[in-house]
Order: structure tokens, then sequence, then C-alpha cells
């Protein structure tokens, strides 16, 4: 009955999971890095944009403690993805993003992203750190389903989640107080079938 | 400022000591009904004395982002569940409900929707927040008719985010504003003073 030879196929591993053309998702730098994060902190849009949490600014000392804290949850919980974004030319750190409340017995996760200094955003680079991270989700970790919560006054996140296929599914009326005034929060979701058929047009383009 | 706000029609917000909770969470939680309409975690069995330890460490701890009440029935003073704010966001007013009643001969009955109205009433009134926000499946339909009958609107769904039984089901996220609130009260109990414009400001 079965005539037809079974095809063979390999993996990839052309393709790497973590190397894009202009960035790539590194470990941490603990002793070259918290400088220069904490350094973002000081501009207070940056923490503002990020999260709903008080914006203040942070010392290096600080930063370092903060990732001793990451990489302790990342090793006990097995939950979280950490990055930190370099831009492969000289390898400077311009972001972090990572996947994180990972419930495995759902394949449901949460995803968050941010280029620190003003000068390095709209260049690209946080739109293909998150495609590297999308794959790394849904290709590596097996999930089923992303969501980003985004501050409805974030119009490059809401930009760049929209871009990336990220379906808006829930809006949390006025639940952002910045500047005495009341912004929604929105919550976006990606599912792996949405991201494959996306990925599959773009490598197989239908004329 | 004369209404006892731990009260409502039916129940009453009280605090137990640890071992009295331990000993009904550890009960209700071999419902896996209940904890499956509770929570997205598989259940999981803790002993007595564990559930007692988690709930010292809480007592001990921060005590400004978490306010949770054992509920007790006004007839019989039954221990019937919990009711809680957690993940209070002062700067934003915001903070997530959460509600549980482990004893299931209490179900359909208004005792939840009643412990929702006064846990709405101290958060708005007490807490002096924004608005509350909370989560619930989209299998929990009992959960999501009290909410609705308590003033939450849906604010939308987060796709197939649980998988139980083989199929994926939708969070349904709800909210209400604090205005909403007090147009509700109003209509509710239209001779209530505290509900008036003295309060909102």
């Amino acid at each position: 009955m079965d005539t037809q030879a079974k095809k063979e196929v390999n993996m990839d591993f052309q393709r790497s999971l973590f190397d894009g053309d202009l960035v790539c998702l590194a470990p941490i730098d603990p002793e070259n890095d918290a400088e220069v994060e904490a350094g973002w902190t000081h501009n207070a849009e940056y923490l503002r944009m990020l999260g709903i949490e008080p914006a203040r600014p942070l010392s290096a000392y600080q930063i370092k403690q903060k990732y001793e804290n990451i990489e302790k949850k990342m090793e006990e919980h097995k939950n979280m993805f950490y990055f930190n974004i370099r831009k492969r030319e000289d390898d400077r750190l311009v972001g972090f993003t990572k996947i994180f409340w990972v419930a495995w017995t759902h394949g449901s996760a949460f995803v968050q992203l941010g280029i620190g200094a003003p000068e390095d955003r709209g260049l690209g680079y946080g739109n293909e750190a998150l495609q590297l991270l999308l794959r790394y989700a849904f290709e590596e970790l097996n999930l089923f389903r992303l969501t980003a919560l985004v501050p409805g006054c974030n119009q490059p996140a809401i930009g760049l989640f929209e871009k990336s296929g990220f379906k808006e599914e829930v809006r949390r009326r006025q639940a952002l107080n910045r500047n005495c005034q009341r912004f929604d929060i929105i919550d976006f979701g990606l599912l792996v079938d949405e991201w494959r058929s996306r990925e599959d047009q773009q490598l197989n383009p239908v004329v | 400022m004369n209404t006892n706000l731990f009260q409502g029609e039916h129940i009453r917000l009280v605090s137990e000591d640890p071992e009295v909770m331990a000993k009904a969470f550890s009960k209700w939680d071999r419902d896996s009904e209940y904890m499956r309409l509770l929570d997205s975690d598989p259940p999981i069995l803790w002993s007595e004395k564990k559930i007692k330890q988690w709930i010292e460490k809480d007592m001990d701890g921060d005590q400004n982002s978490e306010f949770i009440f054992p509920v007790r029935t006004l007839d019989d003073d039954n221990l019937i569940g919990f009711v809680g704010l957690f993940e209070v966001s002062w700067n934003n007013g915001d903070a997530w409900i959460g509600i549980g009643l482990g004893e299931r001969n209490y179900w359909g009955n208004g005792y939840g929707t009643d412990a929702m109205r006064v846990i709405l009433r101290y958060a708005f009134q007490e807490l002096n927040l924004y608005r509350v926000t909370l989560g619930v499946f989209e299998y929990n339909k009992r959960a999501m008719r009290s909410y609705k009958k308590a003033g939450f609107s849906i604010e939308g769904r987060i796709r197939g985010e649980v998988l139980r039984q083989g199929r994926r089901w939708d969070t349904f996220i709800m909210g209400i504003l604090r205005e909403e609130w007090l147009e509700l009260e109003r209509k509710r109990a239209p001779s209530r003073s505290d509900v008036y414009d003295n309060n909102t400001a």
C-alpha cells in the first residue's frame, strides 16, 4: 500500500534562533549592561511607556540586582525567557525582550519588549527582535498564544504589535493614569496559527 | 457613614485565624469543579500545614497591595468562601478582584453577587479606587451572570488562553469604573446619601 517513500525532512539549522540582520538576542552581561540600562531609566519616558508602575530613575546597582533576580527566577521557575537586545554591528546594548508568565499546561504566555535610548527607536531594532522572539516562542517553546499589554498612549508599541499580526483582544478602559489623564490598557494577542500563516506567506508569497 | 462597610444583605466580610482558613481551603480545594472554575493552574492538593504556612506568611507580608476577606453568611454564620482585591495599583487606582465560594450548597442563591457588591463598595468607598478588573473563564457562565448583575461589563476576551478537556476556552476580562458603580447604587437605593456628588470628587 505504502508505495510513496516517506520524504525525509531535515531540521533547518541554517536560520539562527538568536541572530537577525540588525540585532541579536543575547544573554545579560551584568558588568557592562547595568550602566547602560540604568541610563535609560533616567529619561522618564522609557519606563512610563513600558508599564503601569510609577517610573523612577534606577542606579547601575539596582539594575544589577534586577539581573540577578531575573536569572534566579529563570533558573528556579522555568517560566521566563529573558534576552538583552544587541546591535550586531558593534555588540552595543539597545534593549531587552522577554517571554514571561508561561503557563505550560495551556501554552499561554506574555511578551514585553523595550528599546532603551530614544535615538535607537524607529530604526527597526524592536521589530526585528520581536520577530526573533516570536519564532522562539512558537517554534522552540511550542506555545499556543502570546499576550502583550500595551499602554493606550504608546502609539509606536501599538504599531509594532499590529504590524506583527497581534490582534486587539481587550481594552481595559481608563486603567492607566498618566499626567492626570486616563488611558486604556490594551491586551494584544497572537495565536500560533496566525503567526504560522504569516510566516508561510513571507517565505512563499502568493503572487 | 452609618452603614457597616463589611456587611451585605446575605453575607459579611470577616477575618479568621490561619488554622480556620487552612482547614476550609484544604476542604474546598478537593472540589475539582470549584478549583477549575477558580483558576487555570492545575489544582494541587496541598497539606493543611502548608496552606497554613502560606496564610501566615501572607498575614506578615505587605498589607497594602492585597485585601482578602473570608466570607460568612448572616443567617447561619457559615464560612462559605472568600473575596478580595489583589495587585492593587495605587498610582492608577486599579485592582483585580477574586472571589470563590468553596461551599457549593450556597451557589446560585445570590451569596456571590452580594459578596461582590460588598467588595465593590469597599474598593470604591474605602480604598477610593477608580476601577476594578476581573478575569473569568468562558465556561463559568454562572459567575459571568453574577458579575454582570454586580455591574461589570465585558472589556474583551483573551482567545483560547485555557486548554481544558481537549478544547480551548477564552478568558473574559471584565471591568467596572467608579462612575458606573455610583450610577448603579443610586438606582438601587435612591435614598442613600453616600453615593451622591459629595463623595464623587
